[in-house]
């Protein structure tokens, strides 16, 4: 769906209020929205909050061969997409320039940096070694979405446990978390991404634009720093021309937003081994708060089905006995089976009686599949069908007619004329 | 690019994206038993030459999603306040080897059964409106599941229920 324009008059407001140093939302200039931070129940799974922005990252790993030119190290691929579920005008199919500009601001911000140690993910080199996945899923577009982004994927990187791995000579044991407890990442340092968009080609700065402030913006510049003071990229797009004492303020800034945001990411992590650790719930269903009208839940609900199998009994009963008769599969060509098609209702279950035995093919069938009659059994209606678990289950193997041929046996006197193809399972 | 406007009815789309990878088949063939569903439950006559987009995301699978996914569906068609003429609900069970019914199965319990069923129910006579089902069971077996899980839908519908009303009463 395309997007729905900006009106003149809205752009116009938005400027006039960023030039009186008023925001939509009541933020001063350097004010960020609230971060909240929530993991799941698995390892390396978490959800980012920015405002109303929403980010959801899981973390996998698997075992591949390394990159030829690096095989002592790990690999390391991120994913990040805008689902529909964001904004409607994020299309399915279409790589957007939006989702390829994020994904490389990703790329250099987590990859380029060094964050995380790939030597440390090398298990046998230059044959296995970890392949770290990161898939972000953006779940709504409040504007910002790197800065949310690069929170969440970092964060979700610390959450992460990898199985734990044993090499005896040259065979590598792979322990599931049962055998063995899954350890972390090793992670250097955090690098968070801070958002500076600019307006009236560069007199007015705003961190952490909206998704209002970011339509009417002039240009954007993203720098990623870690809490040691470190920058680890910067990006600026837009066409804006900065002066060099911008940039040195605009890094000032981001350097008391990382730390801050780097302090809270902490806390969360520390939170949640605390609670796991202690044995309590954790996980999306218990973050959610139970004050809100928009959330309601349910604990575990008993449903009674005592009088089920008394029900079920009499409605097998009362139906239709299935019917008795399988057509065997009519070959038209080797390797091809036809079954049903023009003849009559094939799909009738089997039942497994006395005194049947398993029968092949037999050229004559062919002939007699036109003439056959569906055969009820007079017995079946009076005897009451029980709901054993005895039962057999019989399945019904197609065979092509160059098997070999089992002379055709005819059972007792009121299965005379019933064709049946029976294969029991073992 | 062939246009799917449909000249009688509102066209469905349904996206069920995976929390890890890109979407694949069974995504495809979970979306497809969403869209049927909510095609016969939605009002599409009511709105000709329009467009609906479901999206879905799995935030976390531990078993049951198919029945997540049409509750979740189900949901959100009532939120965005779409004229359909009945509710439904998605309803899993398990059979495991000694042929006992579990319902809403854990990802463990539906590999280690021998049977997994997924059911849409409507909410006015709790009649099955699509199945989808994994694995080899008797008839007899078939039909427990669904009394079943007829029975435990009017949980869920009593839960559909308590969230509505709590949203939208005044105290």
């Amino acid at each position: 769906m395309r997007e729905t324009p900006l009106s003149n008059c809205e752009r116009q407001f938005l400027v006039q209020a960023i030039a009186e140093k008023k925001r939509l939302d009541g933020r001063q200039t350097f004010d960020y929205r609230n971060v909240k931070i929530t993991f799941g129940t698995d390892y390396g799974c978490c959800i980012v909050d920015l405002g109303k922005t929403r980010v959801l990252a899981q973390i996998s790993c698997e075992l591949v061969a390394p990159k030829m030119n690096r095989p002592t190290e790990g690999i390391l691929f991120f994913n990040l997409e805008l689902s529909q579920m964001a904004s409607p005008a994020f299309e399915p199919g279409r790589q957007s320039e939006l989702v390829v500009k994020l994904n490389r601001l990703l790329e250099r911000c987590l990859r380029n940096s060094k964050c995380i140690d790939t030597e440390s993910l090398c298990v046998v080199s230059g044959e296995k070694v970890w392949q770290i996945r990161v898939d972000l899923h953006l779940l709504n577009h409040d504007g910002n979405i790197m800065d949310a982004a690069s929170i969440a994927a970092i964060t979700a990187l610390c959450h992460f446990r990898r199985p734990d791995v044993s090499i005896q000579g040259e065979d590598v044991t792979v322990y599931t978390p049962e055998e063995q407890d899954p350890i972390p990442l090793s992670i250097h340092h955090m690098p968070i991404c801070v958002s500076f968009s600019f307006f009236q080609q560069g007199t007015y700065l705003l961190v952490d634009p909206s998704e209002r402030e970011e339509r009417v913006m002039d240009g954007l510049l993203v720098i990623a720093m870690n809490k040691h003071r470190e920058i680890c990229t910067i990006q600026s797009s837009g066409g804006i021309m900065l002066l060099k004492d911008q940039v040195l303020r605009c890094s000032k800034i981001a350097s008391v937003k990382v730390t801050e945001i780097s302090e809270l990411i902490q806390k969360a992590l520390e939170n949640d081994k605390k609670v796991r650790k202690e044995g309590g719930k954790f996980g999306f269903a218990e973050s959610m708060p139970n004050q809100r009208i928009t959330a309601y839940k349910m604990e575990v609900a008993p449903v009674d089905t005592g009088d089920i199998g008394k029900k079920t009994e009499d409605l097998i009963y009362n139906s239709e006995p299935p019917s008795e008769f399988i057509p065997s599969p009519v070959v038209c060509a080797p390797g091809t089976g036809q079954i049903g098609e023009g003849l009559q209702n094939s799909w009738g279950l089997e039942e497994n009686e006395d005194g049947e035995e398993a029968e092949a093919e037999d050229q004559a069938m062919e002939e007699e599949l036109q003439t056959m009659d569906v055969k009820v059994k007079s017995v079946k209606k009076e005897d009451p069908i029980t709901l054993s678990d005895s039962e057999e289950e019989d399945v019904v193997i197609l065979e092509p007619k160059t098997m070999k041929k089992k002379v055709n046996v005819q059972a007792s006197s009121t299965a005379a004329s019933k064709k049946k193809k029976k294969k029991p399972v073992h | 690019m062939v246009s799917k406007e449909s000249f009688d009815r509102a066209t469905l789309e349904v996206t069920l994206k995976p929390k890890v990878g890109l979407p694949g088949v069974a995504e495809r063939s979970k979306e497809q038993c969403i869209r049927e569903t909510c095609a016969a439950a939605l009002l599409t006559r009511l709105h000709p030459r329009t467009s609906i987009t479901l999206s879905l995301q799995t935030v976390h699978d531990d078993g049951a999603l198919l029945a997540c996914c049409l509750n979740a569906a189900c949901m959100a068609l009532m939120d965005a306040g779409l004229p359909m003429h009945c509710l439904f609900c998605g309803v899993s069970c398990a059979i495991d080897q000694q042929g006992t019914i579990r319902l809403d199965p854990t990802a463990r319990e539906e590999k280690e059964s021998r049977a997994v069923m997924t059911f849409a129910l409507d909410s006015t006579d709790c009649r099955v409106m699509m199945s989808s089902t994994k694995g080899s069971y008797t008839a007899a077996e078939l039909q427990q599941c669904i009394a079943v899980c007829q029975r435990a839908s009017q949980s869920i519908f009593q839960f559909h229920r308590d969230s509505v009303s709590r949203r939208y009463c005044k105290a």
